[in-house]
C-alpha cells in the first residue's frame, strides 16, 4: 500500500510540475559540465576549460594577466559563433584590443556600467533572457570591500540562474568573492614582463624598446568541474576529471602578446 | 460557388464595443449629432429591448437607467472597417469594399485550401470574430444574392444556384434599397417582401419606377449581375482611441495601449506581416493655468492640443503584443508625457515576418524579441549610449569607436561561416593577446623625467618609480578640427614601494610592479594615464 501511494503522490507531483522541470525525481550531477575552450592551450591543460551553466571566477591584482584570459576566451566564443554579452562594471573593456584580440566585436553586447549595482542587475537581466554562449562580467576595477559587500544569497541566485543553461558565467575580480557558488575558481599572477628592442635603430635612441608582452602564473584555487567520460583526453590529464573538489593543485603559465596594431 | 458577402449588423455599435469591451454585456445607445442636440443613431438589440428607440435625445435615454450611453466615434469605425478588410485578405485576395458594414469577396480557388464554402463562410467568421466584430456570412453565385442574404439572414447562409429567389423571397423589400420614396410606393402596392417584388410584371413596373424598378425586380429575383470592384490593400495599419477622462498613470495607459497593440497585432497576423516599428502619438490634456489665456473681452479659447510623440524601432519585425507592449512601456516609462492622455494614435510600419531557420550546427543564440526586451531594460538602467556593440572607426585617434545597436544576425552566421571558422583556427595557433584595460577618463598624472624619459610617476598620491620604458610613440591628427590631438604614448613598467601603497597592496589589488600606458598631451601640456596592461 505505502508503495502505490507513493508512486501516486510521485506522479502527481511530476503531474504538477510538468512544463516547469523535466524530470524533478531523476538524479542529476550538478558537477558534469560541458568544457570549451578557453583560447589559450596552457589553461585548457590546467582546467580542461570553461564549464556550460557555471560560475568561473578568475582572480588576481591588477595587470596580472585576467583581462588577456578574459578577450581570449571571448575570441574563442565569438569565433565559434556564439553571442557573448560583457558587463563592464567601470568601463574599461578596450574594444580596439579586443577585435585585436580576436573578438567579433559585433557579436559582442558591451554594457558599460558606472558601479557594481548596475553590473550585477545587467548580469541578472542577460542570464534571465538566456542564448548567450558567455556572460562576461568584470568586477577588476571596484574595490575589494565593495564586491564583499554584495550578499552571498546574489551568488547562489546567479548560479542558480545559469545552471542547466548553455552560458558560461565568467567574473573577473580581484578576489574570490562567490564562494562554493563558483564551479571553478582560478588564481592569476603577473610574472616578467618581455621588452625586446624594436630594430638596431635603438642605438640611435635608447628607448626605441618593445613591450613585447608578459607571462602569467594561474593557480587552480577551486575545481568542482568532473568532466564527461566523452571529454577526456590525453592533453587534459592536469584536469585530473574525478576529483570532485580541489583545492590548489595545479599551476600553469602562459605568455601573453602585446597587439601593436593600434599604432 | 461564387461569392462570399461578410456584413456586420449594427456596425456602429460594434465598432466602438470593439475599443471597450467592457460595453459588450448589457444595452448600449450610440449618441451623434452636433452638440447639444444629441440624439441616438444606433443601439444594440438589448438597448431596442428596452425601450430606445433612434432619434432619441440624450435626456431621454439618460431616463433608462440600465442603458449605457456612448458617443458615435468615427475614429473607432474606420478602424474597425480598416480590421475588416485586413480579415477579408487573410481568405481571398480578391475582395470588394462594398461599403463600411460589407465585404465581398471572390472564393474562386479557395475550395483547395478551405474546402466548402460552408467551412469558408465558417472560416470567415472566426477571422472577423478574432478582430473583435460579429459577422453575418453569406455565399451564392451572384454578388447581389450574397449581399442581401447577408443582410437579411443571421450566422452563415449558403444559398445554391437556383433557390436564389426562392431563398431570398421572405426578405422584405428594405434589404434592397434605403431610397425613402422608393419604399414608400412600393409600400402602397402593398408589396412587403421580395417574393411579391419579384412576381410583379417588370415592364409594368419600369413604367412606374423607371430604372430603379427594373434593378430592383432582377435584385428580387436573384439574377442581376456585376463585376466585382476590387480593393486596394492598404499597406497603413492604425488604431485610434479617444477617451472621455484623460489617463496620467502608467498602469490604465498600459491596458489602452494592450488593446491597441493587440488589435494591429490581429490584423498584421490577418495579412500574413509583422511589425517593424511601431508610432504613438498622444493628444495631451490642456492645463488650465499654462494654456487658456484669458482675452481682453473675457473670452476664453480653447488652445491647439499638445501632442506627445514616441516612436518604437524593432531589430527584427515581430508580431507578440505582450513584446511590443513591454518595449512601449520602458519608453514611456524612460520619457512620460508631461500631461493627461484624451487621444491615443497608434500606427504599424508592416513588414515580412522574420523566418527563423536555424541549422543543426548553428549556435543557438538569444531570441531576438526576448533580447530586444532586455536591451530596453539594460538601457534604462545605464543609459542608452552605454548600450550596444562596439564599431571601430578608421582613425590613428584612441579610444576611436562608435556604440551601435546590437542586433543578433542569424543571416550572418550562415555567410560568414567559412571566415568564422578560419578565425577559429588562427585563433588556437597564434599566441594569447595582451589585454589593455582603458581608464575612462583618463587620469591626470605628474611624471618626472631622466634623460628623456620617464623615471618617475606621481598619481593617486602614490609614487611609481619606473623600471622600464618604451617610447615615446607619437601621434598626432585632426589638426584642421577644433578636436585635434597631439600625444606621446609611453609603455612603463612602474614599480610601486610597499610602504605607499599601504593596505591597498595587502588587500593584493596592486602589484609591486605594473605595466601601464601614459600619454603626454602636448596641445594641454599634461600628462595622463590611459590605462594599465592586464
Amino acid at each position: 500500500m505505502a508503495a502505490s501511494s507513493l508512486a501516486t503522490l510521485r506522479s502527481k507531483i511530476e503531474a504538477d510540475l510538468r512544463g516547469r522541470v523535466a524530470s524533478p525525481f531523476a538524479y542529476r550531477d550538478r558537477n558534469t559540465f560541458e568544457l570549451v575552450s578557453t583560447g589559450i592551450p596552457e589553461m585548457d591543460a590546467l582546467v580542461g576549460g570553461l564549464p556550460r551553466g557555471a560560475m568561473t571566477e578568475i582572480c588576481g591584482a591588477a595587470c596580472s594577466g585576467r583581462t588577456s584570459l578574459l578577450l581570449s576566451a571571448l575570441a574563442s566564443r565569438t569565433a565559434d559563433g556564439e553571442v557573448c554579452a560583457l558587463v563592464d562594471a567601470r568601463d574599461s573593456f578596450d574594444p580596439l584590443t579586443g577585435n585585436a584580440a580576436g573578438i567579433a566585436l559585433e557579436k559582442l553586447l558591451w554594457v558599460r556600467c558606472q558601479n557594481i549595482d548596475q553590473a550585477l542587475r545587467a548580469m541578472d537581466l542577460l542570464i534571465q533572457a538566456g542564448g548567450f554562449g558567455m556572460v562576461a562580467v568584470d568586477l577588476s576595477d571596484v574595490p575589494t570591500r565593495t564586491v564583499r559587500q554584495v550578499p552571498l544569497n546574489a551568488w547562489f541566485r546567479f548560479r542558480r540562474a545559469v545552471e542547466d543553461t548553455p552560458t558560461i558565467l565568467l567574473m573577473i575580480e580581484q578576489e574570490s568573492n562567490a564562494k562554493t557558488c563558483a564551479s571553478l575558481v582560478l588564481r592569476l599572477e603577473m610574472g616578467e614582463a618581455r621588452w625586446a628592442a624594436a630594430s638596431e635603430s635603438s642605438n640611435f635612441y635608447p628607448f626605441a624598446k618593445l613591450l613585447r608582452g608578459f607571462s602569467v602564473r594561474s593557480d587552480l584555487v577551486r575545481s568542482r568541474i568532473q568532466v564527461p567520460e566523452q571529454q577526456v583526453i590525453d592533453i587534459r590529464v592536469r584536469a585530473q576529471p574525478k576529483t570532485v573538489v580541489q583545492q590548489s593543485t595545479g599551476r600553469e603559465m602562459f605568455a601573453t602578446e602585446t597587439i601593436w596594431r593600434s599604432r | 460557388m461564387g461569392f462570399a458577402c461578410v456584413y456586420i449588423a449594427d456596425f456602429l455599435v460594434q465598432a466602438v464595443v470593439r475599443g471597450q469591451r467592457a460595453l459588450r454585456e448589457g444595452p448600449l445607445a450610440l449618441l451623434g449629432g452636433a452638440p447639444p442636440l444629441w440624439s441616438v443613431v444606433a443601439a444594440n438589440p438589448a438597448a431596442f429591448e428596452a425601450g430606445i428607440q433612434l432619434g432619441m435625445t440624450k435626456a431621454q435615454v439618460a431616463q433608462f437607467g440600465n442603458v449605457q450611453i456612448c458617443m458615435r466615434s468615427e475614429v473607432q469605425e474606420k478602424a474597425a472597417h480598416a480590421a475588416l478588410l485586413d480579415a477579408a485578405w487573410s481568405v481571398s485576395p480578391r475582395v470588394e469594399d462594398a461599403a463600411l458594414d460589407t465585404i465581398v469577396l471572390d472564393l474562386q480557388g479557395l475550395a483547395s485550401l478551405f474546402g466548402s464554402d460552408e467551412n469558408i463562410a465558417r472560416e470567415l467568421a472566426q477571422r472577423v470574430a478574432a478582430i473583435g466584430l460579429a459577422a453575418r456570412v453569406a455565399v451564392a453565385e451572384n454578388i447581389e444574392v450574397a449581399i442581401h442574404a447577408a443582410r437579411g439572414f443571421t450566422g452563415i447562409t449558403i444559398i445554391p444556384p437556383g433557390e436564389e429567389r426562392q431563398r431570398l423571397g421572405a426578405l422584405p423589400v428594405g434589404v434592397l434599397t434605403t431610397e425613402v420614396e422608393t419604399l414608400e410606393i412600393v409600400e402602397r402596392w402593398g408589396v412587403e417582401t421580395l417574393q411579391a417584388l419579384a412576381a410583379l410584371p417588370v415592364l409594368q413596373l419600369s413604367e412606374r419606377l423607371g430604372q430603379e424598378g427594373v434593378r430592383l425586380s432582377e435584385l428580387a429575383r436573384g439574377v442581376r449581375q456585376r463585376s466585382l470592384v476590387l480593393a486596394q490593400a492598404s499597406s497603413r495599419f492604425a488604431e485610434e482611441m479617444e477617451l472621455d477622462d484623460a489617463v496620467e498613470e502608467l498602469e490604465p495607459l498600459s491596458f489602452l495601449l494592450g488593446r491597441l497593440l493587440d488589435q494591429l497585432c490581429a490584423r498584421l497576423e490577418a495579412r500574413a506581416l509583422a511589425v517593424r516599428a511601431v508610432r504613438i502619438r498622444f493628444e495631451l490634456q490642456p492645463s488650465f493655468e499654462k494654456d487658456f489665456q484669458t482675452l481682453k473681452e473675457d473670452v476664453r479659447t480653447k488652445p491647439s492640443a499638445k501632442q506627445y510623440e514616441k516612436m518604437l524601432t524593432l531589430p527584427v519585425p515581430m508580431r507578440n503584443g505582450k513584446t511590443l507592449l513591454k518595449l512601449l512601456r520602458l519608453q514611456l516609462q524612460s520619457n512620460p508625457p508631461a500631461a493627461p492622455i484624451q487621444k491615443i494614435y497608434m500606427t504599424a510600419d508592416a513588414a515580412a515576418p522574420r523566418v527563423a531557420q536555424n541549422g543543426l550546427f548553428v549556435p543557438c543564440g538569444p531570441d531576438p524579441e526576448k533580447l530586444e526586451v532586455t536591451i530596453a531594460r539594460l538601457g534604462k538602467l545605464v543609459g542608452e549610449g552605454n548600450l550596444g556593440c562596439a564599431e571601430l572607426v578608421d582613425s590613428h585617434r584612441p579610444e576611436s569607436f562608435r556604440m551601435k545597436r546590437f542586433v543578433v544576425a542569424n543571416e550572418q552566421n550562415k555567410r560568414r561561416g567559412k571566415c568564422e571558422s578560419k578565425l577559429k583556427e588562427t585563433s588556437k595557433s597564434r599566441a594569447t593577446m595582451t589585454g589593455f584595460r582603458v581608464m575612462r577618463p583618463a587620469q591626470a598624472v605628474r611624471v618626472e623625467m631622466r634623460e628623456e624619459q620617464p623615471a618617475r610617476v606621481y598619481w593617486r598620491g602614490m609614487r611609481g618609480e619606473v623600471v622600464a620604458a618604451s617610447g615615446p610613440w607619437r601621434s598626432s591628427g585632426d589638426w584642421w578640427q577644433e578636436d585635434a590631438w597631439h600625444q606621446h604614448e609611453w609603455d612603463l613598467a612602474i614599480a610601486f614601494p610597499a610602504a605607499q601603497k599601504g593596505n591597498a597592496q595587502k588587500r593584493g589589488e596592486w602589484p609591486e610592479q605594473g605595466l601601464y600606458r601614459i600619454y603626454y598631451d602636448e596641445l594641454r601640456q599634461e600628462w595622463f594615464l590611459r590605462g594599465m596592461y592586464d
